[in-house]
């Protein structure tokens, strides 16, 4: 038989169980609404300024109304395909090397070196190229706008590209080694195919992550109003556009602003979400 | 790790410039990033060398930022007030942020069931997905008015009134400020130290627990006792790690922090200026050579504080790992 007080302290115990795991509920609904507030105060603000021309015009100086951010949609696409052209290869190959052949004390340093480029505030990238390039080689332009890119993409690929290739087991190898393989062709022809979709992902996150830079753009493009094809000019990319839209005083250009974020974001959702849908498929169909 | 050490040795030339050139070529790949690095420190450092030999310690510790010479002021870079932003907006969205993080962390493991639990997490972490720029604009419409009309005058008639504590509410609530930035720098850490959190969460011996809950401990007894204890270190990290991406995020806090004074006062209502967004700010302006310097070297400083709260945070959380490890050996 349990004594009253045993009892009190029992159900004492209980009422304090129940009151923290109440407040564990209570800030996890608070955390999953950051999410829904700020991706529902895109959409409704956004989608009303969204129709063709904003598609497919550059902007209109004020006082204008309609126009769009044509320029800056193909300055992202643009800026974002030289980026993923120069960090691929080096990320890619900084994995396989990780991964697949470094031994020792280098290895452990590119590792290292992974990690703190991973961290690195995008601020800081903007000011290296800006120092690097921009001042005294190729001033604001789309190239340099590209490399900074590049820098902030090749740390999350080589990351997630070593991920994958780990996941891929050692009797595999072991089997095409032991038949005479050669390293090279093993990598090439064995492990590298059986994680063809996993690699694409892990690459297609980088350039959605790089599609939503602004600081480092904002030191290396700087932006640009009109339709550009020259990267060696200054370029316009969607962050850009957004940044110097919102923080002006007009309210047109607010609208604006927020129509380029849903695009951006939209964006974004493609690059990483699509990209899984069918490397699920194309998993499919290897079966 | 075995198979690492199994370098074939090829018996034909031709195999052997194959293996040569693969290596040599992923070898090259893997040298650029550590030259990049390298590079980022060397040429920082090279560039901020005039603003360090001329203010030396004083880019730190002084206040005054004069970029242009006037009568009764001489061209002077003190840092501190961009220090002093980036401090208060970091912590701000850590005490936030640590809070709301840590109790998600142990719904969606110990609390919800998995089918619950999984998506919930995934919602959360999908937060850092987006943009800073969205972050900002959104901060700017949306959270600076709830602000300056809502939460400020609120925190001004509650804890305004307390007499010491009192001072980081004072003055006129304009919106764009330090707590602003601060809040909006949390909900962008969230994910961050949301997620290291539930790993580290994830890898408390099951024993431990099981241990407890037998003797009849409740489940918040458990958690309180067994696996918080035993993921402190880890948590720690998690916590540091946000804390690190705080401190260098640009875009969202110099949109909502006011940019406009460098005044270093007790308000938390007071405008202000981050390391990060006095460089978006001014790197247009940087017309002398001296100039360009002081924003390399506030750049300089960015790098060294995120780099070492990332090491000493990677420390924090293999450690756990390491000794979770030994605990099975």
């Amino acid at each position: 038989m349990r004594s009253r007080s045993e009892d009190r302290k029992f159900a004492q115990r209980r009422v304090r169980g129940v009151v923290n795991a109440g407040i564990a509920v209570a800030l996890t609904v608070l955390a999953v609404s950051a999410l829904f507030v700020i991706v529902g105060h895109i959409f409704v603000n956004g989608v009303g300024s969204l129709n063709l021309d904003f598609f497919t015009k550059i902007p209109k100086p004020y006082g204008e109304t309609g126009g769009g951010i044509a320029q800056a949609i193909l300055g992202t696409l643009a800026m974002l395909c030289l980026a993923a052209i120069i960090a691929v290869p080096i990320g890619v190959g900084t994995a396989i090397y990780i991964a697949e052949i470094g031994r020792g004390r280098f290895a452990q340093m590119v590792r290292f070196a992974i990690e703190l480029l991973a961290e690195l505030p995008s601020i800081v990238v903007g000011v290296f190229i800006w120092a690097l390039l921009v001042r005294n080689i190729t001033g604001y332009s789309g190239i340099a706008g590209a490399c900074a890119l590049a820098v902030i993409m090749i740390p999350i690929i080589a990351r997630s590209v070593e991920e994958i290739l780990k996941l891929v087991p050692d009797s595999l190898r072991e089997a095409a080694l032991a038949l005479g393989t050669p390293r090279w062709k093993v990598v090439l022809f064995i492990v590298i195919p059986t994680v063809l979709p996993g690699m694409f992902t892990g690459i297609m996150l980088a350039v959605a992550r790089a599609a939503g830079e602004t600081a480092p753009l904002l030191l290396t493009s700087l932006g640009n109003a009109f339709f550009n094809f020259d990267m060696r000019k200054p370029m316009a990319a969607m962050p850009l556009q957004i940044y110097s839209y919102a923080v002006s005083p007009y309210d047109d250009w607010h609208k604006k602003a927020w129509a380029s974020t849903l695009v951006l974001i939209a964006l974004v959702a493609v690059l990483s979400g699509a990209v899984k849908f069918f490397t699920r498929r194309w998993k499919h169909e290897s079966h | 790790m075995t198979i690492k050490n199994l370098i074939v040795r090829p018996t034909t030339k031709a195999v052997d410039s194959g293996d040569r050139l693969f290596t040599t070529l992923v070898g090259a790949a893997s040298s650029i990033v550590v030259i990049l690095l390298l590079g980022f420190i060397i040429l920082l450092v090279v560039d901020s060398r005039e603003s360090i030999r001329s203010f030396g310690m004083g880019f730190l510790t002084g206040s005054k930022w004069n970029p242009v010479a006037t009568e009764v002021n001489h061209i002077q870079f003190g840092a501190l007030p961009y220090i002093f932003g980036t401090v208060v907006t970091s912590l701000i969205a850590l005490a936030l942020a640590t809070p709301l993080a840590l109790g998600s962390a142990i719904f969606v493991s110990e609390y919800a069931p998995s089918w619950l639990g999984k998506p919930v997490a995934f919602i959360i972490e999908l937060l850092v997905a987006i943009p800073s720029v969205a972050y900002g604009i959104w901060g700017l419409f949306v959270l600076v008015p709830i602000m300056r009309n809502v939460v400020e005058p609120f925190l001004q008639s509650t804890i305004g009134k307390v007499p010491v504590i009192g001072a980081l509410v004072a003055g006129p609530p304009f919106g764009q400020d330090l707590l602003t930035g601060g809040v909006v720098l949390a909900i962008m850490i969230l994910p961050t130290i949301l997620s290291l959190s539930r790993e580290i969460i994830a890898h408390v011996p099951r024993l431990q627990k099981e241990g407890m809950l037998a003797l009849g401990a409740t489940r918040w007894e458990v958690l309180s006792k067994a696996v918080l204890p035993y993921a402190r270190g880890g948590i720690v990290g998690a916590a540091m790690l946000g804390l690190a991406r705080a401190i260098g995020e640009t875009m969202a806090v110099t949109m909502v922090i006011g940019n406009s004074s460098t005044k270093i006062g007790a308000s938390l209502l007071t405008p202000g200026y981050t390391i990060a967004s006095a460089i978006a700010n001014q790197f247009t302006e940087a017309d002398s050579p001296i100039y360009f310097s002081a924003i390399v070297e506030l750049g300089l400083v960015l790098l060294i504080v995120a780099s070492v709260f990332n090491i000493g945070s990677r420390l924090l959380i293999r450690r756990l790992a390491r000794r979770e490890g030994g605990s099975h050996a």
